[in-house]
């Protein structure tokens, strides 16, 4: 399957709330990340242009920061939390048990686009360890049995067309 | 509304806020940040459908707060001006909640805390003993205020700080009462704050730039994201109250995006102090200028260093600079910069308040105040903990943290993330405070602190720590570019079991040049993880490279699984589990009887280490091993008895056994499975041991024990034969020449006690159990 197709127009609207302000590269990245879920890479030489930089400059700070991807990801981005106090509460089981649920390996979108699987330094809900985050929802004191039914309400909300 | 153009009118303000405020009005507090994670939102609106469908919507205000630092019990809710707390609440309790207590003023056992060894009740928040050695000054709004709601900080006397220092202080008596109040920097290194902005403030060029370091870093530690999401105003207020003090016009937030709840209330914080011309140009009408603006991280750790973070904020890769010069003299675009923690700003209202005399009134002599700390990992109470500097370890971790959770042995607190180290528990007395903690090879840090127990095994949770700081290392410099990747590969090896001794003292020699050679902090300070280790569990290292024993059972590769190395005969215990779990009983017990031939036994009086190792009781409930075992072998006896073919014996040697105890029973076994005639010798009447004589009845009944040395006599019945052996018997009554002597004597002797009775001295006139 081909990722969701995306309306590049947008970003226009993007550069052009960016492009006057000081040091706007990395908010407008962001922007472009969270618009698209991505950073398309096609998008790259117009920001550069529009911001006055090399694409070069561009990529090079797009590449250093592990928040920006320049692949597209799945409609839902589970990212399990392998910070010290979810490690020491085994969330290196957690991280296991997902990826083979979703089938997928760390940084990987399965085919469908529907999830992403990525691991986080820590999501500060460590008193609640093992954690994860679904796009911007949080989960705490994961358990095998809580991860099921966590990926059935998404997988049910991918299922539903509206959801 | 309009904007406040004078300090009268913010003061005005502020008592239109506490005038209209009605009075007897039953506040519900619900955290609405960290415990969203678990459930919150649906409680609070649970409880708004109940307060309107009940008709309580005049008496009772339901209100979404910040944490309460009881956090384990998430969601918790406070109900005030009761101080009554409830904790692991769930939208069905709400009837209840708005029914008896807010209704009736009853309170629900369900709900409340219950102390750990009276299973009492406890409704109170001030008699929970979470709460009693704490000190809670920098979180005194958090739980308390609506963060997204400016009304509510300044009824709570937000912004009066900003007021006395824009109407009573000059600018240098605010860095003099910061500097007096000797505040240091809470985001790790713990430099005098006050002295920091001394040469900020000294510092030529314009403009100047001040910023708050929300980068929180250190995985395992959330203080700052609980202030950021509790009480924004209060980080607004110190960073205002900084620029004033060194003369800054602009200001920065620079948070994680890890953090969107957090990002949402300072943004809802900024907007609101904006409207009311509390940021912004001529500030209250006193001609003071401070612009403050978010900028978001994008998932680099190393960010958090301060020059790189004045990178980033810049718009380019977040790579650490060599200093000096320093941010206060060359910052973000080359001007003056001043950058402090989350946690350091919010401590700076509390200082120009209430005045460094008070400040001072806890901490040690060379740290004073309080310090957040994030309690995490394996202790019972998690969560945010504020004590004054110098509480001890014991403190926070067993009278706050009450202690480690299902009865497991506390093994040491990791400290300062990956830059620190861990206190082991010979240091449970330990004072924390920069110095004291410092000088015992961890730091204070940020003020994570992750508990770990017995199951966590050391050497592995250096490498974790290398895993993180060689990913996160930006690569500019090569001592930590290639030294994080060596180290991190000289641990791999040792989890792996294929470490050598050599190894141990190429790590100290790595870690001092990385120490050494670094540009910037993060490479300074990652060898710390694993020297304080070295330091405190040398003997955890020799383990992995000489034995390949991992004694937390955490090491894949010289663990097969964590039960099986627990287990001190070695059962194969995910297999003979997944057998039961497919039904088939028998195989089940074939498979334990490979290590063992007492499945009925153990599965009823082991103490079943492998349930303590199991790593689903990480997560939530160990595996019953122990009863599956049980469950296995009775329906083993029940099913099919203990009847089966003899061993066959094709071996020409020999072999003595005495004592026909346990160990006796399963060398014979054993011997005889291996085809070798065996002869067991036992002075009691029955073979069996101790499991028959010192194990009561209750635990083990007879015919359990019965059956199983009934079926091994059946297997080996035929090579092995039984003596009745009296006691004294020389030893060459049972050793002849073609026979090899096992020896087993009776193992368990009485303990010794000293509970005789003082005049007796001597145990005569006593009969110990075991020999009676
Ligand atoms: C690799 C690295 C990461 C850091 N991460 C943080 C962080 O996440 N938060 C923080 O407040 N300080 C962090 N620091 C410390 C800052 O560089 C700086 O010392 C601190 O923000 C100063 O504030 P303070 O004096 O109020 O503590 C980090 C330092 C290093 C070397
Ligand atoms: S010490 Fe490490 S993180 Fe710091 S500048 Fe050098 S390579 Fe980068
Ligand atoms: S119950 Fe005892 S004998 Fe059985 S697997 Fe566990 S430790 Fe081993
Ligand atoms: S370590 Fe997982 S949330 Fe902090
Ligand atoms: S009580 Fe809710 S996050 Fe701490």
């Amino acid at each position: 399957m081909h990722p969701p197709e995306i309306e590049l127009n947008e970003l226009d609207g993007i550069i052009e709330r960016h492009k006057n302000g000081k040091w706007e590269l990395i908010p407008l990245l962001q922007d472009v990340q969270a618009t698209y879920g991505y950073i398309p890479p096609e998008s790259i030489t117009p920001i550069a242009e529009a911001l006055n930089l090399y694409p070069s400059q561009v990529q090079g700070v797009v590449t250093f920061y592990s928040g920006f991807s320049l692949k597209p990801k799945g409609k839902y981005v589970c990212r399990v939390c392998r910070g010290t106090a979810c490690h020491v509460k085994g969330s290196r089981s957690i991280l296991r048990l997902m990826k083979r649920e979703l089938e997928l390996e760390e940084g990987e979108t399965s085919p469908d686009y529907r999830f992403t699987l990525e691991t986080v330094a820590c999501l500060g809900a460590c008193f609640l360890a093992p954690t994860m985050m679904i796009n911007r929802d949080y989960f705490g004191k994961l358990s095998p049995t809580k991860l099921s039914s966590v990926l059935g309400e998404y997988r049910q909300k991918g299922n539903n067309k509206n959801g | 509304m309009d904007k406040l153009s004078s300090i009268g009118q913010l003061e005005w303000f502020r008592s239109r806020i506490l005038f209209r405020k009605e009075k007897g009005i039953i506040e519900v507090h619900v955290c609405m940040t960290g415990c969203r994670a678990y459930g919150a939102a649906g409680v609070l609106e649970a409880l708004n459908q109940e307060v309107k469908s009940q008709g309580l919507s005049k008496q009772v205000e339901i209100r979404s707060t910040g944490c309460h630092g009881f956090c384990a019990k998430a969601p918790v809710i406070a109900i005030e001006p009761m101080g009554i707390q409830y904790q692991e609440v769930e939208p069905d309790d709400a009837g209840d909640i708005v029914m008896k207590t807010l209704k009736e003023n009853r309170m629900i056992d369900r709900l409340a805390y219950h102390a750990p060894k009276t299973f009492q009740p406890v409704f109170y928040r001030n008699q929970i003993p979470f709460y009693a050695k704490q000190e809670r000054r920098v979180l005194a709004n958090c739980g308390r205020i609506d963060p997204t709601n400016i009304e509510h900080y300044i009824a709570a006397g937000g912004y009066r700080a900003l007021i006395k220092a824009l109407s009573n202080m000059g600018p240098e008596q605010v860095i003099d009462e910061v500097q007096a109040a000797k505040l240091r920097g809470r985001g790790g290194a713990g430099f005098p704050t006050g002295l920091k902005w001394k040469f900020a403030s000294q510092s030529e060029g314009r403009p100047k730039y001040v910023v708050c370091n929300a980068d929180e870093g250190d995985p395992g530690a959330f203080m700052d994201r609980a202030i950021l999401e509790g009480d924004p105003h209060a980080v607004v207020e110190g960073m205002l109250l900084g620029a004033y003090a060194m003369g800054s016009e602009y200001g920065f937030i620079y948070v994680r995006e890890e953090y969107p709840i957090a990002i949402d209330h300072l943004n809802i914080a900024i907007a609101q102090a904006e409207e009311l011309g509390l940021l912004g140009e001529n500030i209250l009408g006193t001609g003071f200028n401070f612009n403050l603006s978010l900028r978001l991280g994008a998932g680099a750790f190393v960010c958090g260093e301060e020059t790189a973070l004045m990178a980033s904020i810049e718009g380019r890769r977040g790579m650490p600079r060599a200093r000096p010069p320093f941010p206060a003299q060359a910052g973000i675009d080359g001007k003056p910069t001043n950058i402090n923690n989350v946690e350091t700003w919010a401590n700076v209202p509390l200082i120009v308040n209430n005045g460094a005399g008070w400040y001072g009134e806890v901490g040690t002599e060379n740290s004073k105040g309080t310090k957040i700390f994030s309690l995490a990992g394996k202790v019972n109470n998690t969560g945010l903990v504020e004590v004054p500097i110098g509480t001890t370890v014991k403190d926070v971790i067993f009278n706050i943290g009450g202690g480690i959770p299902k009865g497991r042995q506390f093994k040491a607190v990791q400290m300062g993330g990956p830059a620190g180290g861990c206190v082991p528990a010979q240091f449970l007395n330990l004072s924390i405070d920069y110095d004291t903690v410092q000088s015992i090879g961890a730091i204070m840090g940020s003020g994570g602190m992750v508990v770990l127990d017995e199951n966590n095994c050391m050497v592995e949770i250096a490498r974790f720590f290398l895993s993180f700081t060689q990913s996160e290392s930006c690569g500019k410099c090569a001592p930590c570019r290639l030294g994080t990747t060596q180290l991190l590969e000289i641990l791999t090896r040792i989890t792996r079991g294929e470490g050598r001794m050599e190894d141990i003292d190429t790590i100290r020699e790595l870690g001092q040049t990385l120490t050494e050679a670094s540009l910037c902090g993060l490479g300074q300070a990652c060898p710390k993880p694993a020297l304080s280790t070295l330091r405190y569990f040398i003997n955890e290292y020799e383990d992995h490279i000489k034995e390949h024993r991992c004694a937390g059972a955490v090491c894949d590769s010289m663990v097969i699984s964590a039960c099986q190395h627990a287990c001190p005969a070695g059962i194969d215990v995910p297999n003979y589990v997944a057998a039961i779990a497919d039904g088939e009983y028998e195989k089940s017990v074939e498979i334990i009887r490979e290590r063992n031939p007492f499945p009925a036994v153990c599965g009823r009086i082991c103490i079943h280490p492998c349930e303590y190792k199991c790593r689903r009781g990480e997560l939530d409930q160990a595996v019953a091993i122990r009863a599956l075992k049980r469950m296995a072998s009775d329906w083993y006896f029940k099913n099919i008895g203990p009847q089966r073919n003899p061993f066959p014996v094709n071996k020409k040697e020999k072999i003595a056994i005495v004592g026909a105890g346990p160990a006796g029973l399963t060398c014979a076994y054993f011997l005889v499975k291996m085809g070798y005639k065996t002869t067991v010798y036992e002075a009691q009447s029955v073979a069996g041991g101790m499991l028959g004589i010192a194990v009561p009845e209750f635990r083990l009944p007879r015919p359990v024990i019965e059956e199983e040395i009934q079926y091994i006599k059946i297997v080996v019945l035929k090579s092995c034969t039984t003596h009745r052996l009296m006691p004294n018997t020389h030893s060459t009554t049972y050793s002849t020449r073609d026979t090899v002597p096992f020896l087993l004597p009776p193992v368990p002797r009485p303990a010794s006690t000293s509970v005789y009775p003082a005049k007796t001295k001597t145990s005569q006139e006593f009969t110990t159990a075991l020999i009676f």
